[in-house]
């Protein structure tokens, strides 16, 4: 169940020459008096070794709480300290148990039952039991003032959006009700109306179970300062986040380095290297050439262009399965995109193949839908619009306006994930919609706000925009974007709406898996945007290293991790 | 000397007073605010506003500003928006960072400068001379994010003799501590020498990027100076003394000369405490800098503004104490 059984076997003889090989005289950091001895005998059965695992991303963590983050960075540290009710399997985003080992739901989708592990222990040597998962829930329903800032309870307003007081009027009735631990290893949670978006959250960090003796000896919800200049004052989120996971902290030299050490009383598969060291490299180029210098083993978000030259020196090349999409949106509140033979005209007349051939790297697919294959509900059967610019040009004729005349946006001084060169995409897009007799007004600004304020509020005709994945559920693809109405569409149809709603409160999986599929058929019928990529970012390593299953949702382990000897 | 040292430091409450009338300005004229920068495409109007009310920053401005300056004169910059520390304690926890940063640059400015501008005037108009002024125009002129990039593909990826970035090796020295900050000095305290010498490893690269550009302007003005001084009416009667060429250099050219080359050394300080925002971003050197370079992208007023009044107050003072150093130097600034 833990992420690789599949590399324990052959890893195992490996790792042992590379403890006796490499011999890294790691005494560590955390004083590490457990180690000695919990090698010696780990070594043997699973594979453990000394080694040492330099990986490198772009920032530091902000903090290892998980309840108050949601950036990428914080949240690849917390994955491996923390673990939750359920988890990801390796390379995808099915949702499998972990610290539950299973789960029912009433016939109302309102209350979910887990049965929980027995036997797990937190870092601290206290148990894990339904005591410890409802003290978590109630910690972060009962979150005051600062703690409901969008920025830093993000998943939670994302997810159950309100809390038990809401300090603020643009926060919705909570989804969560309450907690009850019925036994040890039961724990009975309640929501006030049915969501099996719940579910699949609940593989995000931000909703992973940390001890309460912690939480509560280490001050985690303290805020201290005035109320414009809040200061978390307690050092749980510092210096002792206490989990189950596979790793634990040993230092954290904020800015330089995060030093985490193998668990070595981990209940399940116990990591294969001792030490993983995170490292915050923001300039992409010098996280290249610390790889090449030898200073890291891998870094994450490897640069498009860099990787050709990567594979020709020898490094491995990971893709993450694309989570993410690209697309053109349009404001329907904007003439003539009010009209749908224009929108469809625009889709006609967008050659997507090209822009990806053009601009994207290897990896990169065209989208038919508003989310990634990897997601479940994604639909094989939409209406495409495979590139015709004859068509376009008939359907523009067909709705009396054979040259209309459209805004199109798109952001400066930024690079996304799914958008790496916004201004090339829109300079070949323009071409496109200009050749079947669209008047196209160019419209830039700088991503970081500007842009997105303009979007956000509307303003923008034709916008190049995209959207990365949070967690494996389409609500958080096509929930996130047409649930509710939105100023950046100015689409809005009631039906699909009601639909999205059903689909989110649906508990059976199969069911719910066809009501997205039918949404994303009404969705590509009634056109809102034209989606048009998925790519797949890549992360590089050292030649050599094993172990790594790259997650669509960035979601990785290090436990099966194993690097070469020198 | 008192009097004057003391008159210079009145004159910094003006200075910092207008400064922090025209960071606060600036910080919230750039465009967007602290909400869509950290939440991107994440960010709905709602969440937006929610926060903005949150932190106070839907208050009128002059509301703003007087909370902001009531808390500053006690040396409260409040909190970072990004990681709710305390704008003085994330300060002091990197400036050591900076300061050794900012110190190896300084070295291999003066160190280097000092000798290639004599050197250039002394032989000047040989190709010393013009390798010398060519190579400091270039030096001025170079981007550090370029130059930050030649270095390491040469020292760190194809020779690999020195680290590529940060402050220490985490492979070798992952048990190294650190009760100071400084690093070099933190292995020397503690023993460590291998430690010591890491650190100083991976100061040299950066140190070079960063000390650039004082290394021409350095380079430039003792080159300039030494050549004013050589034709000098005194510099003359010395050599009819018949004086030791090596005295004459030392007492009457070196040191008339390193007046102006003390001034503009003195405010190199301000070029590399801001240099070292590009520089520490692009060797992954967690300093002072880096950190601004980050609170800059994410709209972190508080950070902004906090962390540009030290520095502003630091070099203010650095430049006191230069002109106490010209002081010393030249008796004729003290009788002024």
């Amino acid at each position: 169940m833990r992420p690789g059984t599949r590399w324990q076997h052959r890893t195992a003889v490996r790792a042992l020459a590379v403890t006796a090989a490499a011999g890294l005289a790691l005494s560590a950091c955390s004083g590490g008096s457990s180690t000695a001895t919990g090698d010696a005998t780990g070594g043997a059965t699973d594979g453990a070794s000394d080694a040492t695992f330099i990986f490198a991303g772009s920032a530091d963590p902000i903090t290892l709480d998980g309840a108050y983050v949601s950036d990428g960075e914080s949240l690849r540290a917390i994955q491996q300290i923390f673990e939750g009710l359920v988890t990801s399997k390796p390379g995808t985003t099915d949702v499998i148990p972990n610290l539950a080992e299973s789960w029912t739901t009433s016939p109302d989708g309102k209350t979910w039952t887990f049965k929980l592990k027995s036997g797990v222990t937190f870092t601290d040597g206290t148990a894990f039991d339904a005591a410890a998962v409802c003290t978590n829930f109630d910690r972060w329903y009962n979150f005051k003032g600062i703690q409901q800032s969008a920025s830093i309870a993000y998943y939670w307003t994302t997810v159950f959006g309100g809390f038990a007081k809401n300090e603020d009027d643009s926060l919705p009735p909570s989804l969560y009700s309450k907690c009850e631990a019925t036994d040890a290893t039961t724990a009975t949670i309640t929501l006030t109306k049915a969501s099996s978006t719940f579910l699949s959250a609940l593989s995000l960090p931000s909703f992973f179970i940390a001890s309460p003796k912690a939480l509560t000896e280490f001050k985690a919800d303290e805020v201290s300062g005035t109320a414009d200049a809040p200061v978390f004052s307690g050092t749980f989120g510092s210096e002792h986040p206490i989990g189950t996971g596979p790793f634990k902290l040993a230092k954290w030299e904020k800015g330089n380095q995060l030093i985490l050490e193998r668990n070595d009383t981990y209940w399940g598969a116990k990591a294969k290297i001792k030490t993983l060291v995170l490292k915050p490299i923001a300039d992409g180029p010098a996280r290249r050439q610390a790889l090449e210098a030898g200073d890291i083993d891998g870094y994450d978000l490897v640069d498009p262009s860099d990787v050709q030259a990567l594979k020709d020196g020898g490094y491995e090349i990971l893709n993450r399965p694309a989570f993410n999409v690209a697309y053109v949106g349009f404001n329907q509140a904007i003439k003539p995109l009010d009209n749908p033979k224009v929108r469809e005209a625009v889709a006609y007349a967008l050659n997507r193949e090209n822009v990806i051939k053009t601009n994207y790297p290897e990896g990169a697919q065209v989208a038919t839908q508003f989310m990634p294959p990897e997601v479940f509900g994604y639909a094989k059967d939409v209406p495409t619009y495979a590139y015709d610019p004859a068509k376009a040009k008939a359907l523009l004729a067909e709705a009396g306006v054979p040259n209309p005349t459209v805004e199109f946006w798109y952001p400066t001084d930024v690079s996304r994930p799914y958008m790496p060169n916004p201004e090339a995409n829109y300079q070949l897009f323009k071409k496109d919609l200009e050749a079947v007799g669209f008047k196209v007004t160019t419209k830039s600004a700088p991503w970081n706000p500007d842009y997105l304020n303009q979007v956000d509020a509307g303003k923008a005709a034709i916008y190049l925009l995209g959207w990365t994945g949070d967690f494996g559920d389409p609500d958080n693809f096509i929930g996130t974007f047409f649930q509710s109405t939105q100023l950046q569409w100015g689409y809005k149809n009631k039906d699909l709406q009601s639909l999205l709603d059903k689909a989110e409160a649906e508990t059976d999986l199969a069911k719910r898996t066809a009501d997205y599929e039918q949404a994303s058929k009404v969705i590509m019928t009634d056109l809102p945007g034209v989606p048009y990529a998925h790519t797949q970012p890549s992360l590089a390593f050292k030649a050599g290293v094993t172990g790594f299953v790259p997650s669509p949702t960035s979601s990785e382990l290090f436990t099966d991790v194993t690097v070469p000897a020198k | 000397m008192l009097r004057f040292a003391v008159r210079r430091l009145m004159q910094l409450v003006p200075i910092l007073l207008g400064l922090s009338i025209l960071l606060f300005f600036w910080v919230r004229a750039l465009p967007g605010g602290p909400a869509v920068a950290l939440l991107g495409e994440r960010a709905t109007p709602e969440k937006i506003a929610q926060i903005n009310r949150l932190y106070g920053l839907d208050r009128p401005w002059y509301e703003q500003y007087l909370s902001f300056l009531e808390r500053a004169v006690q040396l409260n910059f409040g909190s970072s928006i990004r990681t709710q520390r305390p704008v003085t304690e994330e300060f002091l926890r990197l400036f050591p960072a900076t300061v050794e940063l900012s110190l190896a640059a300084g070295i291999f400015a003066v160190g280097l400068g000092i000798p290639l501008g004599y050197l250039a005037a002394r032989r000047h108009t040989t190709l010393l001379d013009n390798v010398s002024v060519t190579g400091s125009l270039i030096g001025v002129t170079v981007p550090v994010f370029f130059l930050g990039y030649l270095l390491r593909y040469a020292f760190a990826v194809k020779l690999g003799w020195l680290p590529a970035t940060g402050r220490q090796d985490s492979r070798e020295f992952l048990d190294a501590v650190h009760p100071t900050g400084f690093y070099v000095l933190d292995g020397i305290i503690t023993g460590n020498p291998a430690a010591a010498w890491d650190a100083a490893k991976h100061l040299i690269l950066p140190g070079i990027a960063l000390g650039t550009i004082p290394l021409a302007i350095i380079t430039r003005i003792t080159r300039a100076s030494v050549l004013d001084v050589v034709h000098e009416d005194y510099v003359r009667t010395a050599e009819a003394k018949g004086l030791l060429k090596r005295t004459i250099t030392r007492r009457h050219v070196l040191r008339n000369a390193m007046l102006p080359v003390i001034t503009v050394t003195g405010l190199q300080v301000g070029l590399l405490l801001s240099g070292a925002v590009l520089t520490e971003t692009v060797f992954a050197f967690d300093g002072v800098g880096r950190f601004l370079n980050l609170a800059i992208s994410n709209r972190d007023f508080s950070v902004i503004q906090g962390f540009i009044l030290i520095i502003a107050v630091i070099v203010v003072v650095v430049n006191l104490l230069v002109d106490i150093a010209y002081g010393l130097v030249d008796p004729r600034v003290r009788a002024r």
